[in-house]
């Protein structure tokens, strides 16, 4: 099976700060791959990298067998990658409907409705308050609100960074199984997390990263029994 | 009331003749009323109706601060003074040689060229400005607003092109179909003034700009400026190129500015550079946040309401003092700034979301109020985003 993206010795740097020290790793079709790491690991820059949102020192990120890093941001959400930022990043004061709208911004086909009406059935509680304001939501909702609106793109890989930060329990589980049924309808995700437990659950691969590296890789099962994984994200003592 | 004229296409019509009678008899109703001067001023009303608009495409749709905005009106002016008066041809043989007659641009030229050029000094100001936001972009519009209007004080040597402080003079007025506007015109025995005629051609002028605001609010382009306002990062990530639709919200915003300088140097017949400093760029943008950032209307409303009331305390202050202490005690000048402060804290404690705001902006304040303060929730971490974007 090739890989939908694949990143080889990716180096980010910001100024003289080297964030990510040369990172490898792959998310093939139809997966969803967890990123887990304390604060400061480099998940984030990871995604801003493969988002081209900086730009990579050094190394090749690949999406469909092309590289991308020399591609502006906007280009990427034509080809089927779709970022859901850090902190949501929802348009405070446009109305939900117009938010979702927004995610179809490059599309200039007539199955916007049909997409619209599906994420309304993914998540009725955006349906219910679709003329709100989206900057009048709960953390949840907003959270929602993003990652419906970037399926608004028709995404092949969807990147979601930290969609659980911020949020009462009872909203992280029921993100989560958002994401678990856009995933289950196809959707390849790479899912940025801090909530190692929760992510690996989730997901069927996982990376650990450390301090701009990747220390552990493997099956999300094995990595959650991982001693160390344990000790160090889940606080368990050894 | 709005939902009635919907319902009833003829009240609708029957209101937008009302409308367009008022606007037609407005100079010469002010002129029985209040005299000559009136006139002058709300045509002064309507430029400043142009540039408030150009200026809430900047600041209102896209949220970037502006405060060198009056640099793109002292551009149009400029550039319509150069082209339709004798300063270049007495200042440089060369153009003497080529228009023996003398540079005298029509009109239909003039207009299009003032937007063009200040829509690339808009990208201009725009381009090295892509990536800064919120204060620091305040600051380096506000140098480029200044280091124009030095330009223009000190481009009069080597080689004399703006005439300096002195500025230019002697320039055409306008004239449509050999209708020259600075004579009064007779139309069937009827008398037009003026300074009426230069109403009618700004009200003109005015009308195209507002329909090319109105069409832009809703239109692609004015989605993508309002997801940039919002958060930049997620604009990117809804495939928006930021960098285009940033300088196309520059570059539109200068056009107006652009035009509206042009038809300011027109009508004077004389531009120097103190009429572009820095507290006319102020006076603009407080016209959009007084008005209500964003809704046009209320940017129109902000602009006729800062235009013409300084000039109406200006007429009664001095009279009301002579009579009350025989003396003037206070200069209207100054009694003008008090006002204009006062005014500022009061709209800012009681409409703090501007005069008349769109109803999606006062929904938004409301709620703020209701909840008490601004909870995290409700306003999502942006500084975090936009520092990300620093780096």
């Amino acid at each position: 099976m090739s890989a939908l993206l694949e990143v080889k010795a990716l180096e980010v740097a910001y100024g003289g700060i080297r964030a990510l020290k040369g990172i490898d790793f792959e998310v093939n079709e139809g997966e969803l791959v967890a990123l887990i790491g304390a604060n400061g690991a480099g998940k984030s820059t990871t995604l801003r990298a493969l988002s081209s949102l900086v730009r990579p020192a050094a190394g090749t990120i690949r999406y469909r067998g092309e590289v991308t890093s020399a591609l502006p941001s906007y280009a990427l959400v034509r080809k089927g990658l779709a970022l859901v930022p850090e902190g949501r990043g929802v348009f405070a004061r446009l109305s939900v409907r117009e938010n979702l709208e927004m995610g179809a911004y490059h599309r200039g086909d007539r199955e916007i409705g049909k997409d619209l009406d599906r994420v309304f059935g993914l998540m009725p509680r955006l349906a219910e308050r679709s003329t709100q304001l989206a900057g009048t939501l709960s953390g949840g909702e907003q959270q929602m609100l993003a990652i419906g609106r970037s399926l608004m793109s028709r995404p092949k890989l969807l990147l979601l960074d930290e969609p659980s930060m911020g949020l009462a329990p009872i909203m992280v589980q029921k993100v989560f199984e958002i994401v678990q049924t856009v995933a289950r309808e196809g959707v390849t995700i790479l899912l940025v997390e801090q909530n190692a437990k929760l992510a690996l659950e989730l997901s069927s691969r996982g990376y650990v990263m450390e301090s701009g590296t990747i220390s552990l890789s493997g099956p999300s099962a094995k990595l959650l029994a991982d001693p160390k994984v344990r000790e160090a994200y889940l606080g368990e003592a050894a | 009331m709005l939902a009635a004229l919907k319902k009833n296409p003829a009240a609708k019509w029957l209101g937008l003749a009302l409308v367009v009678i008022a606007l037609a008899v407005l100079p010469f109703a002010v002129e029985a009323g209040a005299g000559r001067s009136w006139v002058r001023i709300i045509d002064f009303a309507l430029l400043y109706i142009m540039l408030a608009l150009g200026l809430n495409i900047v600041v209102g749709f896209a949220g970037l601060l502006d405060l060198g905005y009056i640099a793109f009106y002292a551009v149009g002016a400029y550039m319509w003074a150069l082209l339709a008066s004798p300063h270049l041809s007495a200042n440089f043989p060369a153009f003497a040689a080529m228009f023996p007659g003398g540079l005298h641009f029509p009109i239909w030229i003039l207009i299009p060229m003032g937007a063009l050029v200040a829509a690339i000094f808009g990208v201009l100001l725009g381009a090295p400005t892509l990536r800064l936001r919120g204060d620091y972009l305040a600051i380096v519009t506000l140098g480029f607003g200044e280091i124009i209007r030095i330009f223009l004080n000190n481009l009069n040597a080597p080689v004399n092109i703006t005439n300096g402080p002195q500025g230019i003079n002697k320039i055409d007025p306008f004239s449509i179909f050999g209708i020259p506007f600075n004579k009064p015109l007779s139309v069937f025995g009827f008398t037009v003034p003026s300074v009426a005629l230069y109403y009618y051609l700004f009200l003109a002028l005015t009308i195209v700009i507002i329909v090319i605001t109105l069409r832009l609010e809703d239109s692609r382009i004015g989605r993508a400026w309002v997801a940039i306002r919002e958060d930049e990062i997620a604009a990117k990530a809804m495939g928006i190129n930021t960098r285009n639709v940033k300088l196309l919200a520059f570059a539109m915003g200068a056009t107006f500015g652009g035009v509206a300088g042009g038809l300011f140097a027109g009508f004077q017949g004389f531009v120097s550079p103190e009429s572009f400093t820095l507290m006319e760029s102020i006076m603009v943008l407080a016209m959009v946040v007084l008005g209500g950032m964003g809704h046009i209307p209320g940017v129109v409303l902000g602009a006729v309401l800062l235009a013409t009331l300084p000039e109406a305390i200006r007429y009664t202050v001095v009279p009301a003092q002579k009579m009350l202490f025989d003396r003037q005690i206070v200069d209207p000048e100054s009694l003008r700034m008090l006002l204009f402060g006062l005014a500022l804290i009061l709209v800012m404690l009681y409409r703090p979301a501007g005069i008349w705001p769109s109803p999606v902006r006062k929904r938004e304040f409301a709620t703020a109020e209701k909840a008490g303060k601004l909870e995290p929730e409700q306003y999502p971490d942006r500084t975090e985003a936009s520092e990300g974007a620093r780096l």
